[in-house]
């Protein structure tokens, strides 16, 4: 059975299988019950005035809502200025949107609908890590060009494959290995991690406690919290005493809820503290309880609050996504954006129409082309393309690595007192995707 | 942190768990005990309660004493008429069947948290303690809203234990409860005793989502949490068995607190859960269970 | 009378399995790869179905056993390089190991005691997962190298591959769903169902019985749990969670308890609910959740249990 099947399958061209196809459908007399179901039209190659098709995978629903809402919002702003500026290769972008849920079961589904359904040109968008690795396997098997915008270090690692890329958001591993050496020399070389019991937070744990040790500091409490977990006063007095610097990365709905508490517990006399903004994304930094974050730092990856010496390309962005100075949506003062990850949509679409533009995109069958030619861009300018700064981008491991921002919380505003430089964050390739065939 | 303030505050925090749970557990255990169906949709009213209250606060801005005191009557109310509505639309028509009753409350917990994803949004939004002091004590500062939860969950217990046993209307359930056949033979109104048991439970629910949202936020998804917790105490307390609720609620609040202490926190919940599914196992009837399950 | 019902059931199964086969010739790319992993789904939703619609245990711990599998396979494969061949038979020892485990504790419990009781093991399960995070990698998960994904040299992969690995599990489910429900030991558990007292009263083991649903449910949900992480190539913990207990559940209710093809009509019916809905509207749960309650208003017994109470009741 399975002998004859396959190779049948695999040898003919696409033409030849919808000739058989539909004639077996004739003969099944099916066809009618399945013209109802959309996607059962055949899509037409991609003609060259056509636009061309982005699959955006996004949380609408689920646990990602809060960033997807935003990730939405940024990317369909940057495919405006794209296709008001004369498109790619002159030819218009078109956005096609699936919510994937935030899961990654969906999240694969997703991806196959853009390859197979929709005759996307390329799928991109997804944050959390579990939906990028559930849906990367399926990206490489139909052989689409997969740009996530996540910050795991998943695609670094070499755990994912030759059509899957983060071209500009740093990762996790860069991030938290270029914020030791100013920790260690302004805060304190003594420092507790309190982490999601997820493999993002043991990402933090380890390459924290890596580049830490590195600097003549030592982290001297791990705190893991466990992902059902709703209440966080309890796991405070595990904190042990000596702690100079409290380091926090919390995701997801509770994360208000946790500063909230670390503030009861310690009142005044409260260690150093360094968070990532990923605690505080999506919420007011001035919300009821979070008054003792004052003095206290966070890791940004693009300042949410307009500085002194942000750049007119700052600006621009902001207006064009409708956030204001503070980092608020324009319409809605209390609708708090997640400024440190959502620039990634913005600057990706643009990198991937600096990617199809040097390799002569015509179609689906370039996308091959593509990826080589994507893998060939080395450095990105700080520009309307790129407004969060400058950035690097390694075409073996397909991982970029930007600067880092560490910002003080002052009279209720996020003020940047450090940026990294891009070397900060550089470490050992871990894998080379170009020797992957295409 | 010492041994013996360690205990206190993970004590503290486990009998603030409690306070809360046992509020929505008994919501549910009216519902589980005298209508028989596993109301999937549990969790989703407690979530609406906590948005409404959510909403009721930012469109009142009277200060926060009087914003919450607000939330604290409306948005029960408010989400008791939507369990009616879904009540007398939906399950009645399902004849209470056990089975159908379950795909019904999905449904209904998927519409609820969509409407709610697109009318609140998917952030986690935090409601003003109506009277936010920290108590500090010589180890560690607490807040004193949490002591304020749990005197009020103790008060709002007692009164519903009264209302139970020596009303009228409580009689009514109870009977009801007890054996819905004979109970409309001597006349007790069981249709009307189903809708107002599957809307005071869900009141039961709003009401300790209220109290509950100066502590976690609202958010969309929070529902989950509070059912899945909430279907355990009932089972463990013993189905029919309100003071088993309530017992079950505090051992469930006390030993996720204080096993916190000894373990590693993700094994710490390990422990836990299979402390209490233990219990289940000893006596499969629950703590305080008459009849087989 | 009874040869002419068995003949019956045995042509529509037989007919679906045909069907299901030549479709995979006429199916758009999009639609056959959601066909095979809505059949990997359907196994699990019948695996579901013979503890549950054929013997009565109402378990909200079934994503245990699927992830049992799905790890048993995945960790295997990443750690030892063992391939889909050996994958597939951890998958369905592990299943059952765990089924047998959780089964002889909890058994000991009924009604929905039995149900809480597995609620909190699956959940400490899904704990357990993230506690050995630096073998499972947690939420995020892990993939099984495509290399490894091979059975019998032939490549998982591809998707006609996938398409009949799917179908033939999708087939032996049906076979032995079709069997437990013919045979002496199906009759048994359905009495069981119905009254367990008096099945005890008659000199049954009656937890012998159960346990043996439920270890066959184990085996199958794992069997299941396994071919999805070798055909689609990622192990996460998102398949231990409650939802993957819950909709397993919802699954079988809405295609109808007890019936061999049930589970597969609740399976495919969800998926589609979900995948058109979100076409159309980005409030697409709202109208999955509007559409499980229009359905179970006019099918209160699911599709098919439905069917055979009103009009066919020789449906198996």
């Amino acid at each position: 059975m399975v002998d004859l099947v396959k190779p049948k399958r695999k040898k003919q061209t696409k033409q030849a299988r919808g000739v058989s196809r539909r004639t077996a459908l004739s003969g099944l007399g099916g066809a009618a019950a399945l013209g109802i179901l959309p996607g059962f039209t055949r899509y037409a190659q991609a003609q060259s005035s056509a636009p061309i098709k982005i699959g955006f995978q996004v949380h609408r629903t689920g646990i990602g809502a809060a960033y997807g809402r935003w990730y939405d919002r940024t990317t369909k702003a940057a495919a405006k200025l794209i296709n008001e500026s004369g498109g790619i290769n002159g030819r218009p972008v078109e956005i096609v949107t699936e919510d994937d849920g935030t899961d990654p079961k969906r999240g694969a589904e997703v991806v196959e609908k853009f390859a197979t359904q929709h005759g996307a040109d390329v799928a991109f968008g997804t944050l959390f890590s579990h939906v990028v690795i559930g849906s990367a396997p399926r990206a490489g098997e139909l052989k689409i060009p997969y740009f996530v915008v996540s910050e795991g270090h998943h695609v670094a690692s070499g755990m994912l494959n030759r059509y899957t890329l983060q071209p500009c958001i740093t990762d996790v591993k860069s991030q938290v290995q270029s914020m030791a050496p100013w920790v260690a020399s302004n805060l304190g070389k003594k420092v507790t991690m309190i982490y999601p019991d997820f493999a993002f937070g043991h990402d933090h744990r380890d390459y924290f406690s890596a580049a830490m040790a590195a600097q003549g500091g030592e982290v001297i409490g791990k705190i893991a919290v466990p992902p059902t977990e709703s209440s966080y006063f309890k796991y405070f007095p595990k904190i042990p005493r000596g702690t100079e610097v409290l380091y926090h990365v919390m995701v997801g709905p509770g994360v208000l809820t946790f500063v909230k508490e670390m503030g009861e517990f310690f009142g005044d006399q409260r260690p150093e503290i360094f968070g990532f903004i990923d605690s505080l994304e999506a919420v007011s930094i001035n919300s009821p309880g979070l008054e003792f974050l004052e003095g206290s730092y966070f890791w940004e990856a693009n300042p949410r609050y307009a500085q002194a010496a942000s750049t007119k390309f700052d600006a621009f962005y902001r207006a064009k996504v409708g956030v204001d100075a503070s980092g608020a949506s324009i319409d809605d003062p209390k609708d708090i954006s997640t400024y440190s990850h959502m620039f990634g949509c913005w600057e990706t679409l643009h990198f991937i129409k600096q990617g199809m533009e040097s390799a002569g995109y015509r179609g689906p069958g370039d996308r091959a082309k593509l990826i080589e030619a994507v893998e060939d861009i080395a450095a990105m300018a700080e520009s309307q393309a790129h407004p969060q700064g400058a950035k690097i981008f390694n075409g073996k491991t397909h991982q970029v690595f930007g600067h880092q921002y560490i910002s003080q919380v002052g009279d209720g505003k996020l003020n940047v007192v450090h940026k990294t430089a891009i070397e900060d964050g550089f470490y050992k390739d871990e894998v080379d995707y170009t020797s992957q065939p295409l | 942190m010492d041994f013996g303030p360690y205990l206190l505050l993970a004590t503290l925090e486990g009998a603030v768990g409690a306070a809360v749970l046992a509020l929505t557990a008994l919501g549910l255990a009216l519902v589980f005990g005298v209508m028989r169906i596993v109301n999937v949709a549990h969790g989703a009213f407690f979530m609406l309660g906590a948005i409404i209250a959510w909403w009721v606060a930012d469109r009142l801005g009277v200060g926060s004493a009087l914003n919450f005191l607000a939330a604290l009557i409306i948005a029960p109310l408010a989400v008791g008429a939507v369990a009616v509505v879904a009540e007398r639309s939906v399950l009645r028509r399902l004849n209470y069947n056990p089975e159908s009753t379950i795909v019904a409350t999905i449904g209904l917990l998927y519409v609820i948290e969509q409407v709610a994803l697109m009318t609140y949004g998917p952030d986690a939004r935090p409601v003003v303690a109506p009277w936010d002091f920290r108590i500090q004590l010589p180890w560690f500062g607490y807040s004193g809203y949490k002591i304020l939860v749990i005197g009020a969950s103790i008060a709002i217990l007692l009164a519903v234990w009264w209302g139970l046993t020596r009303t009228r209307i409580g009689l009514m359930m109870r009977a009801t409860q007890f054996d819905s056949e004979t109970a409309r033979a001597f006349a007790i109104p069981v249709d009307l005793v189903y809708g107002g048991v599957f809307a005071f439970g869900a009141m039961l629910a709003a009401v300790g989502a209220v109290l509950v949202v100066p502590i976690q936020q609202a958010h969309y998804l929070m529902g989950t949490d509070p059912l899945l917790l909430s279907f355990i105490v009932v089972i463990v307390g013993g189905l029919g068995s309100l003071r088993g609720t309530v017992l079950a609620a505090v051992i469930i609040g006390l030993s996720d607190g204080i096993i916190s202490v000894f373990f590693t926190p993700t094994l710490a919940k390990i422990i836990a859960t299979l402390a209490v599914a233990t219990i289940l196992i000893v006596r499969p009837r629950g703590l305080f269970g008459t009849r087989p399950t | 009378m009874r040869s002419l019902r068995v003949n019956k059931a045995v042509t529509l199964h037989l007919g679906a399995i045909g069907v299901l086969f030549a479709l995979q010739f006429v199916l758009p790319d999009y639609h056959h790869v959601n066909l095979a992993r809505v059949m990997v789904l359907a196994g699990f939703a019948m695996a579901y179905n013979i503890s549950f619609g054929y013997t009565g245990l109402l378990s909200l711990g079934h994503a245990m056993f699927f992830a049992a599998g799905l790890y048993a396979a995945g960790l295997m494969a990443r750690f030892a390089g063992v391939g889909a061949e050996g994958g597939l038979i951890l998958g369905v020892i592990a299943g059952l190991a765990m089924a047998v485990a959780v089964g002889l504790l909890a058994l000991r419990t009924t009604g929905v005691s039995f149900m809480i009781v597995t609620l909190m093991f699956a959940q400490a399960a899904f704990l357990t997962i993230f506690y050995f995070g630096e073998y499972t990698r947690g939420d995020e998960g892990f993939i099984i190298p495509s290399g490894l994904r091979t059975l019998f040299g032939f490549s998982l992969v591809e998707p006609a591959t996938r398409y009949l690995v799917a179908l033939s599990l999708f087939a032996l489910c049906v076979a032995v769903s079709h069997g437990i429900a013919r045979s002496s030991v199906g009759r048994v558990l359905a009495a069981i169902r119905e009254n367990e007292e008096r099945t005890r009263m008659l000199g049954y083991n009656v937890f012998l019985y159960k346990l043996a649903a439920l270890a066959i449910s184990g085996a199958m949900s794992g069997a299941a749990g396994a071919a999805y992480g070798f055909l689609f190539g990622y192990v996460g913990a998102t398949f231990a969670s409650i939802q993957y207990s819950i909709f397993p559940l919802l699954w079988v209710l809405m295609g109808g308890a007890a019936t061999v093809l049930g589970p597969f009509a609740g399976t495919l019916l969800m998926f589609y609910l979900v995948d058109i809905s979100s076409a159309y509207t980005s409030a697409n749960m709202l109208i999955v959740g509007l559409a499980l309650i229009g359905l179970i208003l006019f099918f209160p017994k699911g599709i098919l249990g439905t069917i055979r109470e009103r009009a066919a009741p020789w449906l198996p």
